[in-house]
């Protein structure tokens, strides 16, 4: 990964720990519930947890798939399917739906499994993905070295989902612990930005730049 | 279309909601107990620095005849900002409106012109009865996840289970039933939850063959109405524990829990016991990992000479209470108790739950007592105190006069009439009865009248995620 890839990771990842309803709000409802900052500070690590399955799982996919096919067709293939998936959280007024609160830590990592699995963070990440492999494709072209390359591939899959739930995991907690110790939740109420339009936005946008890195 | 940024009416906290400003509009159901005129949702200015003022400034007749609005509720409040399912961008704006006797529900749109509320779309009786089976929807409230709808019937034949559907937060189609495993749960009546505890509340009153031609004695007397309450597990929606308050305690009603997410109580009404007539107010709490349902207030019922009672009462020689209707403050200190057959209501403080305190009374109505209005003294009022609504800031109290028609015309059968009263709260507590409005009459062009919500929320509408301190 080269420096500006991490720094999109990063980026990507700190966009994701911003918006409450990828986990950190809940850690904070579950800290003031029990009048407990550990209660807080415990929920983070499985809602991180979470978040990387759901990224590492699209990333190592995209990144493996990445090695053993033409070029362009996976940034192709997939910057389409990401436009198409941000255009319909565009659209969709449709939300996440899940009743009950008292989650044990398994399940709180469940709950921010799938409430980033139906948002698409991984898909996110594509344009990322795409510019690693079209860089790699570029620099070994040979053929055969792509069959073997695929564990490695998926590996650096893995590295980028990690890069970004490290900095989604320090954006969610700064913010938790913010808002838990000094702040107060009386903030939403002004400060909660419609996430969901502008993340819908960021989808699309990054399909279309998928498609244009590695059409040309 | 969605916000940019949460609705305005939305509030993370009880506190944060009872510093909400003061409602500039009420929205009352009304309806036509011969079901040949339209029911209607009556708009009424509540703005006191308003020239109509306690008056009805805006009318919307429903398409059909015969619904018998009773309840309805908000397409949305507080609870879009709970964490798990947060969707604070979405609108207060639609009313959700049951037909009580029609099982026919309608989305009425209020944005575009507030006191001009209009009907977006309709749920058709059918509709229910095959996607959830259930018929006589009559409590609303918006969940994290949906819109839910309990209903007294089954969707076929009168009878019951009566239980909860769920409407989809969007589309306002029915999704289904809500009881993954309902025991032996058979009627319902209201619900409401500890939402940060996963734990769901029912009452119970009869199924719709037990109350629609009236309240039956036999049925009563033979303390066939409800008596319980079920805890449910609200996460997956199955029973998890019924309290039986005693047989004698006729028709759990209205429940109110805690507005504070940290609190874990809540008060039900029970209308009257068969033993004396009397009417009771209880606590439920956790104890010990289980529930427990806890008898906090009893209200006698009032000798009364036979020649003043309807033939329903003269053998008792006595005026029971009925107690049919309860609220509690959003900083949970207040409780209001409509004594519908006395004509009186009652406020509690309720800051210690399991030691109320009466701190207010007001007597408007009555079987007996027919209290007039103190600025039209000259009209004795049928009906007594019946749907409390209370403001999110606890200054202002609304009172409304039937109950339900066919158990109007038992109890006042020389005609209930039609009047929404407001009650001012004192610092600290104690009532007085607002002169300037009384909508009343022909105001409400020959409906009665029932449930009360206020614009942008108000004490029953909201559920709170987040603890106010």
């Amino acid at each position: 990964m080269s420096g500006g890839q991490i720094a999109v990771l990063a980026g990507l990842g700190a966009f994701h720990g911003l918006n409450p309803a990828m986990g950190w709000l809940f850690a904070v409802a579950r800290g003031m519930q029990e009048r407990s900052r550990g209660v807080l500070l415990r929920s983070l690590p499985p809602i991180a947890l979470g978040h990387l399955a759901s990224v590492a799982i699209v990333a190592s996919v995209v990144s493996a798939t990445e090695s053993v096919v033409a070029g362009n067709v996976v940034g192709i293939v997939g910057g389409a399917v990401l436009v198409v998936f941000g255009l319909w959280r565009l659209l969709s007024e449709r939300h996440f739906r899940w009743a009950g609160m008292r989650l044990s830590t398994a399940q709180l990592a469940g709950w921010s499994f799938l409430m980033s699995s139906a948002h698409g963070a991984g898909l996110m990440l594509l344009p990322v993905l795409a510019v690693g492999a079209a860089g790699a494709h570029a620099d070994h072209a040979m053929p055969g070295m792509r069959v073997d390359g695929t564990p490695l591939a998926a590996l650096e899959g893995l590295a980028a989902a990690g890069v970004h739930t490290l900095a989604m995991f320090a954006v969610m907690a700064a913010l938790a612990v913010g808002v838990y110790e000094f702040v107060g939740v009386a903030i939403l109420r002004k400060a909660w930005f419609n996430m969901d339009r502008l993340w819908a936005g960021v989808m699309v946008g990054a399909g279309a730049l998928t498609i244009a890195i590695t059409a040309s | 279309m969605t916000r940019w940024t949460p609705d305005p009416t939305f509030y993370p906290t009880p506190r944060d909601a009872a510093g909400a400003p003061a409602e500039t509009l009420a929205y009352v159901a009304a309806f036509d107990r011969a079901g040949e005129q339209p029911d209607a949702i009556a708009v009424v200015d509540t703005d006191p620095g308003s020239e109509t003022y306690g008056r009805v400034v805006g009318w919307t007749d429903l398409p059909h005849t015969g619904d018998e609005l009773h309840h309805f509720g908000w397409n949305a409040c507080s609870s879009a900002l709970c964490p798990t399912a947060p969707h604070p961008h979405v609108e207060r704006r639609y009313l959700i409106v049951p037909g009580l006797r029609s099982s026919r529900i309608y989305v009425i749109d209020t944005k575009d012109d507030p006191r001009s509320p209009r009907v977006v779309k309709e749920i058709a009786a059918e509709e229910l009865a095959s996607k959830a089976n259930y018929s006589r929807p009559h409590t609303i409230h918006c969940g994290p996840d949906g819109i839910y709808v309990s209903a007294l019937g089954n969707g076929t034949d009168g009878g019951g289970p009566g239980g909860i559907a769920v409407l989809d937060h969007t589309t306002f189609e029915v999704r289904g039933q809500w009881e993954a495993d309902r025991g032996d749960q058979h009627l319902a009546y209201d619900f409401w939850w500890h939402l940060t505890r996963d734990v769901l509340v029912t009452s119970e009153w009869g199924t719709p063959d037990m109350i629609e031609d009236g309240i039956n004695s036999e049925l009563l007397l033979a303390r066939k109405y409800g008596h319980r309450l079920h805890f449910w597990d609200l996460a997956k929606r199955t029973l998890v524990q019924s309290v039986d308050l005693g047989d004698q305690y006729q028709m759990t009603l209205e429940l109110r829990p805690a507005h504070e997410p940290t609190r874990e109580y809540g008060f039900v009404g029970v209308v009257v016991s068969v033993e004396d007539l009397s009417a009771s107010v209880w606590v439920w709490h956790r104890d010990g990992g289980e529930f427990q349902v806890t008898k906090v207030i009893d209200i006698p019922a009032e000798p009364a000479a036979t020649e003043d009672l309807p033939p329903a009462l003269q053998p008792f020689g006595a005026v029971p209470p009925l107690v049919t209707d309860i609220d509690l403050s959003v900083d949970d200190k207040f409780l209001y108790v409509s004594c519908w057959g006395t004509g009186e209501l009652k406020q509690y403080d309720v800051s210690d739950p399991f030691r109320p305190v009466e701190t207010g009374s007001v007597r408007l109505g009555g079987i007996v007592g027919r209290v007039p209005h103190p600025s039209f003294p000259d009209e004795r009022l049928a009906g007594g105190p019946q749907m409390v609504e209370v403001s999110r800031d606890g200054r202002r109290v609304y009172v409304t006069n039937s109950l339900y028609g066919s158990w109007d015309d038992q109890f006042y059968p020389d005609g209930v009439g039609a009047w929404l009263a407001k009650l001012d709260v004192a610092d600290g507590g104690g009532l007085t009865v607002d002169p300037a409005f009384f909508p009343h009459g022909d105001d409400f062009r020959g409906r009665r009248v029932h449930q009360t919500r206020l614009q942008g929320g108000d004490a029953s509408s909201d559920s709170y995620c987040f603890p106010s301190a």
